[in-house]
């Protein structure tokens, strides 16, 4: 756990003097000869919320699981607080992914365990706790998704929002320094995935959490987005590189703020502010 | 006010001039280095009378969920004691997580689920899932009957690819298991027999014996178990994982009935190369025999092969594939309907596909048996 979690982050005001977190340098994205993107450059800060957006099938998803190492790039690195995670041998990433959280796009728990059990596994495997108390943790981590009194459920006796949030607890098990989430709000209702915003903000206000979210939720987005990245599917790299609001009002690349208005701006008139 | 970073998580309770009982937490928390204990903690507070609690962290290095687990534990217990807790001089990011955690009241619904009926709920409810399992094999049958009268009558929808492709993997594909498993089959009834028969000098008759053991018997039931194992286990994890990822229930809702566009391919291609693949098993398995005649009894290996045709009457032939085809109606009838009734999760599907492998087994067993009283009373 490299970052401070006596000092949490309270704002996202004075991003610039936070520390880099995670930087991903001139990392191209193909499967065989087919290039998803290229060359893609861009830092994510300690105690960010980052956003990848674009798209669909442009490749977010597929950005993610290079980041947290489930794909090899076809060129460039990935750097975890200054650390090179692309060259690291297998042990050195096991222990960077340690600090990591993973939120997968349909929860992925694991559907013979109990909802404790799912969030109790990490805790098993990584830290000295005793059976009683990886059991307190575990109850712990499902009371702050809310979802205190489902223990000892399945995964398929929950409706599938409570799975995604189940799979948040598991993710946020280890208390790790980054959290991935894969599409967290996709099939949620719109009442619900405002309280996943709220979570996500709450969690990385008082833990200092680094959390990259794979959306294109703009309502989310734009509620809690500190900064993001906009991959262009049309010209297969990087659109833009900044805060999702000032994106849509003064980027330059007309796609990026056809995408962040809803295809309300015309690509074939001149820029307008918003 | 950050403790030194060496130092582990310390807590001690202390009285305030006031009165109050004042919780020092200091250190730094990890919780992979675990949690230190509430008791104490809880037996002083129980001594001492107090009413009120406050916590002081001037002295709390960098903490984690550890921290949190200890403060929500503590203040649950000073609920059931009444004991007011003051969170106001915790660092503000915990106090955040503590009220985070406590927020959703817990769902007394969820928790309060019956584990433990009694001993005569228990049997009564197994009996009448029993019953119900019975209905609903039957409604199986009845319908993949109805979908394969469709299918005859050219009605049915269904891909020509899928039976095609399911025709390649329980037919072709299998050649080389059904190869290995009916030679050596061959070769284990020459060895039992030739023990038996040389010692009265008639080593010849184990052609008999292989030939006939293998194409009225053999070579059905150990083509029927290694296409149960191969391919009724396939069946239930296809149709199970189907069902999981609610692929069945966009083919229902498409109005294409997954009895015509899954089961009834599958079960005429396995009732199509059953056969097929007994004849060949026979063959094979009559090969194995006359290995262990030429090399071990020293007969030739023409008097082998014309004693062994000699042996197989045509009613015998007919009568094991009969069987065979029998038993692939009976694999595939397991595999896609224990694939059709799989539970929703990915263990659910293992769960499928032994209880096809099993039910299939028991089946051709069952069958084979009831074969062997009708050609009896037949005369075969």
């Amino acid at each position: 756990m490299a970052n401070p979690l006596a000092n949490p982050v309270k704002s996202s005001a004075g991003a610039a003097a936070r520390p880099v977190h995670i930087k991903v340098r001139g990392l191209t994205m193909a499967f065989g000869s087919f290039v998803v993107m290229r060359d893609l450059n861009f830092t994510v800060r300690h105690g960010e919320i980052f956003i990848i957006m674009g798209g669909s099938g442009c490749g977010k998803s597929t950005l993610m699981r290079h980041l947290i190492g489930l794909i090899e790039p076809a060129a460039g690195e990935i750097y975890y607080d200054g650390a090179n995670f692309t060259a690291a041998a297998p042990e050195e990433r096991d222990t960077m992914l340690r600090r990591c959280g993973v939120l997968y796009q349909s929860g992925a728990l694991w559907s013979s365990m109990t909802l404790a059990e799912n969030v109790g596994l990490p805790l098993g495997e990584f830290t000295d706790l005793a059976p009683g108390e990886i059991r307190e943790i575990a109850s712990l981590k499902l009371a702050l998704v809310g979802l205190k009194g489902f223990e000892d459920y399945y995964p398929n006796q929950v409706s599938g929002g409570m799975q995604k949030r189940a799979g948040l607890a598991r993710a946020i098990a280890l208390d790790p320094a980054a959290l991935f989430l894969d599409e967290p709000s996709a099939g949620l209702d719109p009442v619900s995935s405002n309280l996943l915003d709220e979570l996500i903000l709450e969690l990385r206000d008082s833990l200092g959490t680094t959390i990259v979210i794979v959306t294109h939720e703009l309502a989310s987005i734009f509620a809690i987005g500190d900064n993001s990245v906009f991959l262009d599917a049309e010209i297969h790299a990087m659109g833009a590189f900044g805060n999702p609001k000032e994106l849509r009002d003064h980027s330059d690349n007309p796609r990026v703020r056809r995408f962040l208005t809803r295809g309300a701006i015309n690509l074939e008139t001149a820029p307008q502010d918003g | 006010m950050i403790a030194p970073d060496s130092e582990a998580p310390n807590v001690a309770l202390e009285r305030d001039p006031a009165g109050a009982a004042v919780v020092r937490i200091g250190g730094r928390w990890r919780l992979r280095r675990g949690m230190p204990a509430t008791e104490p903690i809880e037996r002083a507070l129980e001594a001492a009378g107090a009413r009120a609690l406050r916590f002081d962290a001037a002295a709390v290095g960098p903490w984690d969920s550890s921290l949190v687990g200890f403060v929500v534990r503590l203040e649950e217990f000073c609920r059931a004691r009444n004991i007011a807790v003051e969170r106001g001089a915790l660092p503000e990011g915990l106090a955040r997580m503590v009220a985070l955690a406590q927020a959703v009241p817990e769902n007394r619904d969820a928790r309060a689920r019956s584990d433990a009926a009694p001993l005569l709920d228990r049997v009564g409810a197994a009996t009448i899932a029993k019953f119900a399992a019975i209905s609903n094999f039957t409604e199986f049958l009845g319908e993949t009957a109805i979908a394969l009268a469709r299918m005859a009558t050219g009605r049915a929808r269904f891909r020509r690819s899928d039976l095609l492709e399911a025709i390649q993997a329980c037919g072709a594909n299998a050649f080389a298991i059904v190869t290995l498993i009916s030679y050596l089959v061959g070769v284990i009834l020459a060895f039992m027999g030739a023990i038996q028969l040389q010692q009265f000098g008639a080593a010849i008759y184990v052609a008999d014996l292989v030939a006939i053991g293998m194409v009225r018997e053999m070579g059905a039931m150990m083509t029927g178990i290694i296409m149960s194992g191969r391919t009724g286990a396939a069946f239930a994890a296809q149709l199970g994982t189907m069902k999981v990822t609610q692929e069945l229930d966009a083919l229902a809702t498409m109005g294409v009935s997954p009895m015509e566009f899954l089961t009834a391919p599958r079960v005429v291609a396995l009732v199509l190369m059953m056969p097929l693949l007994c004849l060949y098993a026979d063959v094979v398995g009559i090969l194995g025999g006359a290995t262990v005649g030429v090399v071990m009894l020293r007969l030739s290996l023409q008097a082998y092969l014309r004693e062994s045709i000699a042996a197989i009457l045509p009613a015998t032939l007919v009568g094991g594939l009969v069987k065979s085809a029998v038993y692939g109606a009976l694999i595939a009838l397991a595999g896609c309907y224990e694939g059709f009734k799989c539970g929703d999760s990915s263990s659910a599907v293992g769960d499928a596909a032994t209880r096809a492998v099993v039910a299939a087994i028991v089946a051709i067993v069952v069958a084979c048996g009831m074969f062997a009283v009708l050609f009896n009373i037949l005369g075969i």
